[in-house]
């Protein structure tokens, strides 16, 4: 450890103003504190020194996303290969099919031919991901002279796993840029936008592109197989048409059936947001008040009921395990940047979320799955929700002064 | 009743008047810095809508349209051209009377509006309503239902902007952008959010 750091010290002067890579200063920086702590401390009064920094906190939400990184390859390859298995193919006709065929073969039967299928697909969208999205955040991090930010970790995994597996690579390309440059960097970088930047991307990508983002076709890695998710199943006939193509309740909550790559298994999701919510790192107030929303909404459209949309009778419980719900609930709700900051408002944040995915799911024809949008338009208001909270707090503490 | 409720909520969200047809852009983006002053704004444009569409509603039906004077003895006679020029001069006036009578009677809420209210006249939402209105053909009580719609959920839009406005003041945007330029920014992200509602048939 201690030659790493004399490693360090010695390039760092070649880093700092007047040295030969001063331009190259935020990459140095950027590697630098992955190892180490940075030295350097805030000169003014009223600071808090604390080994958990901005970058140990990224990253433990980065590791936390691994179970449900595995658990979305795995169901990947299985729906691949259920459904090569069905059409009775035994070779892939897309690359990413011929890579994995190379590596194994493709029984749904085998945990391992099914991670490896999934992962070729999901590890090209991961790496240009990562890579276009890192060519931005490096870019504007040396010409606006601010630090690479740990944040875009997050951002990018975020990103890819709420992509479905088919996507185009150019188009993973172009939403996390328009996720990156425009849902964060010209308000200056993390922590001073207003949207989740993954959420922004793929808000896009949805909008401008929706023949590769929605429908049937999309969801499983092999060409001509279509199945709905079951959420696009239920809109048409309810809880009974997902239970007709012998989907059940556990099958949901396990993770095996169609959707995003990493938001079909809400039992990953729950072990990952576990350790989220015991380190404090995501807020227990929103995650609360986005079941709290969403139970609600659900019970009360359950009583209203109605005889033409089938959505109104489903129990939240399904809700809760279908479609990118435990995955938002969890990693996208939870942003400290989007999120509201003051206590009350988390609750209030929180159920507006909730109670809008329900509504969307249920009344808006248009998208059978509400989690992106609800929590972007939650994000909208989250400021004004801040507002209201301190206005009052205010207000009660003048009458008491008063008083 | 049922039939309002989805009026009005189609209104307010649906086919919100500031982020699904940007209209009223020019005062919803001047001004949206303090969320005090955006909601003064906001509730005088709910309230000279609430009035204006009802108005021009009635004018429409018993003037301007095709046959509309019939009860003049005129059954032949089609004003609808004069349309454009009468919902502005109706809209005008009553801006005015209303800051007349603001000014007479309720000076503290006139002092807190203070040039909301004469600028109000130029806001194209204002307009779009009473044109909306005439092209979908509401009647009376749905022109009063879509009138407070339209004017509560381009108050929510710009209490909204004005929030994160609010909070975008601790941001750190390159040069070419400060100010207006990335508060279109802002209200073009804003409206992929308001997205959620399209497609909604009510």
């Amino acid at each position: 450890m201690k030659s790493l750091r004399n490693v360090l010290d010695k390039m760092e002067p070649h880093f700092h103003k007047g040295g030969k890579y001063e331009n190259w200063y935020a990459l140095y920086e950027a590697a630098d504190t992955i190892f180490y702590t940075p030295g350097h401390v805030t000169k003014t009064a009223a600071h808090v020194r604390d080994a958990v920094d901005l970058k140990r906190m990224m990253i433990l939400v980065w590791m936390c996303t691994f179970p449900a990184v595995f658990m979305g390859m795995y169901n990947v390859g299985l729906q691949a290969n259920t459904a090569m298995a069905s059409l009775g193919l035994t070779e892939a006709s897309t690359w990413q099919g011929a890579i994995a065929g190379a590596l194994t073969s493709f029984d749904p039967n085998s945990i391992w031919d099914n991670v490896i299928h999934g992962a070729a697909y999901w590890l090209p969208i991961y790496i240009v991901t990562f890579v276009v999205g890192g060519f931005w955040e490096v870019l504007f991090a040396m010409k606006r002279g601010h630090e690479v930010n740990e944040g875009f970790f997050v951002t990018s995994i975020l990103f890819c796993l709420i992509l479905p597996p088919t996507v185009p690579l150019w188009q993973v390309a172009l939403g996390i840029s328009f996720g990156v440059v425009v849902g964060k960097e010209v308000f200056g970088g993390t922590g001073k936008n207003f949207l989740n930047p993954a959420l922004t991307g793929r808000a896009f990508l949805f909008f401008a592109y929706p023949a590769q983002m929605s429908g049937d076709a999309i969801w499983t890695a092999v060409d001509g197989f279509s199945g709905a998710t079951p959420l696009g199943l239920a809109a048409l006939g309810g809880v009974d048409a997902i239970l007709a193509q012998s989907i059940t309740w556990f099958d949901a909550f396990i993770g095996t059936i169609p959707g995003s790559v990493g938001e079909v298994s809400t039992l990953a999701i729950a072990m990952g947001g576990a350790v989220l919510l015991i380190a404090k790192v995501a807020a227990w107030r929103i995650v609360a008040g986005v079941m709290l929303g969403m139970v609600a909404m659900s019970t009360l459209l359950n009583i209203i009921g109605s005889d033409t949309n089938p959505m109104f009778s489903m129990p939240f419980y399904w809700h809760l395990v279908l479609g990118g719900f435990a995955f938002g609930m969890f990693f996208m709700a939870t942003d400290p940047v989007s999120a509201s900051m003051t206590n009350k408002g988390k609750w209030y944040f929180g159920a507006l979320i909730g109670v809008m995915v329900v509504l969307i799911r249920v009344v808006n024809p248009a998208f059978p799955e509400g989690m992106m949008l609800a929590i972007l338009f939650a994000n909208l208001f989250a400021p004004l929700i801040d507002n209201f909270v301190v206005q009052a707090n205010i207000k009660r503490r003048m009458a008491r002064n008063v008083g | 009743m049922e039939q309002y409720i989805s009026l009005a909520i189609k209104a307010i969200f649906v086919e919100n008047m500031a982020l699904a047809f940007f209209l009223g852009m020019c005062t919803f983006l001047a001004i949206s810095k303090k969320v005090q002053t955006a909601l003064g704004l906001g509730i005088a444009v709910i309230v000279v809508l609430a009035i204006t569409t009802p108005v021009n509603n009635l004018i429409f039906n018993l003037l301007l349209k095709e046959g509309a004077l019939a009860w003049a003895g005129y059954p032949e006679v089609d004003l609808s051209f004069l349309g454009y020029i009468s919902y502005i001069g109706v809209i005008a006036a009553i801006v005015q009377i209303l800051e007349m009578f603001l000014d007479k009677y309720v000076p503290a809420l006139y002092n807190a509006l203070g040039v909301f209210l004469p600028l109000i006249t130029v806001n194209c939402a204002i307009m779009g309503a009473a044109l909306f209105m005439v092209e979908r053909d509401y009647t009376f009580s749905e022109s009063v239902v879509y009138g407070v719609g339209a004017g509560v959920g381009w108050a929510l839009a710009i209490t909204a902007l004005a929030g994160i406005r609010e909070k975008l003041k601790y941001s750190d945007v390159p040069d070419g952008l400060r100010g207006l330029g990335i508060t279109f920014v802002t209200v073009g992200l804003m409206s992929l959010g308001f997205m959620s509602f399209s497609g909604v048939q009510l």
